[in-house]
């Protein structure tokens, strides 16, 4: 067996013109942390991103898989994806593994479309896909989603949303005993997907 | 969290009435997973054409996945037909293919509303289980993780004969009470109210807990 269910820190903030994840970067199996700079976030083409957790196989064999067919699709017409099709077809691939071999793997499809502006999904395991402007998983979400329900506002700027991960995070490593102790920030704006921040903590 | 009741996992609560020339379909807005709450805008009814909505309670994700399936299905009858279903036909589309899962079925429980063009847009309403089992009725239907809380409500309120303007009033003080008592439906609602020629979208501010 893989990672334990809730033990992963996911949080996604869309912002005005951007949207920005903060995810753990520990890759754990049973009680040993095998690394902790794993970047949990998968790059579908310039300005979409996925951002993966849940059973570490699952979690990559999915999103390479997601990503390989969008892009084959992006070569084939010479279109780009938008990020709400690529959060679709997520979807409907975890929907049909659902009754046969499901992917036990929770997603935040995010990027940014031209005319569109920037965008977010929540995409869960059993393929339930909802959009939304704050959106997490894991025990972490518990503290942290009520907090920025708080703190969010539609004019949100990156620095803004920078200083919420902050927040988030301090708050979870003092209260949730199982915090992860490493944590990578990614955003993806107008400029394509940029990795903001890496945080190591001691313990 | 506690173990898992499928038909319990999401929370939903949805209620069709009809009028006079005209019906109703209202949803809870909550999207939830157990005792989380993580947005408040998730609406579970859906436009399958302008006389015909259906709402859908249960697991959010078979919700989802049977829409799809049945736009599919409704755009190769318009295709093929140059006409929009009329809603009994639907309903029995949506209960074979609910049952054709039958010992593997999808969870949910649909409540269909729409007016039926070929008896001078007569109001149609009706419910089924997740296994295709339909009723319909000639004044509500309910469906949800509480809907003997709406049953009991809408039973009070209903009187036959209501205009639209009415049967919105009726509908929305129904739903908003009746999930009052739900823990895993509520923070707000939507209502459809469908007529001959018009159909009218309001979103209800309700209690956010």
């Amino acid at each position: 067996g893989g990672g334990a269910p809730g033990m992963e820190y996911v949080m996604g903030i869309k912002g005005k013109d951007f949207a920005m994840a903060c995810v753990s970067a520990t890759a754990v199996q049973q009680i040993i942390t095998m690394k902790h700079d794993e970047d949990k976030v998968m790059r579908v083409d310039d300005h979409r991103m996925l951002v993966t957790s849940g059973e570490p196989g699952d979690r990559v064999q999915f999103g390479e898989f997601v990503c390989a067919n969008v892009r084959l699709r992006n070569m084939r017409h010479g279109v780009k994806t938008s990020t709400k099709a690529v959060a679709s077809y997520a979807r409907q691939e975890l929907a049909k593994a659902l009754r046969q071999g499901p992917y036990q793997s929770n997603l935040l499809v995010m990027g940014y479309d031209e005319g569109k502006g920037p965008s977010m999904y929540y995409l869960d395991y059993l393929a339930t896909m909802h959009e939304m402007n704050v959106a997490g998983y894991g025990y972490g979400s518990w503290f942290v989603l009520s907090m920025y329900d708080n703190l969010w506002h539609p004019d949100l700027t990156q620095d803004e949303a920078l200083g919420l991960m902050q927040k988030g995070i301090d708050e979870v490593r003092r209260r949730l005993s199982v915090a992860p102790s490493s944590y990578m920030i990614t955003v993806v704006d107008k400029d394509g997907i940029r990795h903001l921040k890496t945080l190591e903590y001691g313990s | 969290g506690e173990a898992m009741s499928i038909q319990t996992y999401n929370g939903a609560a949805i209620i069709a009435m009809s009028g006079q020339e005209c019906v109703a379909i209202a949803s809870d807005l909550r999207f939830g997973v157990q005792n989380q709450t993580l947005a408040c805008d998730h609406k579970k009814v859906y436009r399958m054409h302008d006389r015909l909505y259906m709402g859908l309670s249960g697991l959010a994700t078979d919700a989802q996945t049977l829409y799809k399936r049945f736009v599919f299905k409704h755009n190769l009858y318009r295709l093929r037909e140059e006409r929009d279903m009329r809603p009994q036909t639907f309903a029995s589309m949506v209960s074979a293919t609910l049952y054709e899962k039958r010992f593997g079925p999808y969870f949910v429980e649909p409540v269909i509303a729409g007016l039926d063009p070929e008896e001078g847009h007569a109001p149609f309403i009706a419910g089924m289980d997740s296994l295709g089992a339909m009723e319909t009725a000639k004044d509500f239907m309910c469906a949800g993780t509480n809907s003997e809380s709406l049953l009991g409500v809408c039973e009070t309120f209903y009187r036959p004969g209501l205009g639209p303007e009415e049967l919105f009033e009726v509908i929305s003080q129904c739903m908003l009470s009746g999930v009052d008592r739900d823990a895993l439906a509520g923070w707000g609602a939507v209502v459809y109210v469908i007529s001959k020629d018009q159909c009218i979208a309001r979103t209800l501010k309700g209690r956010m807990d």
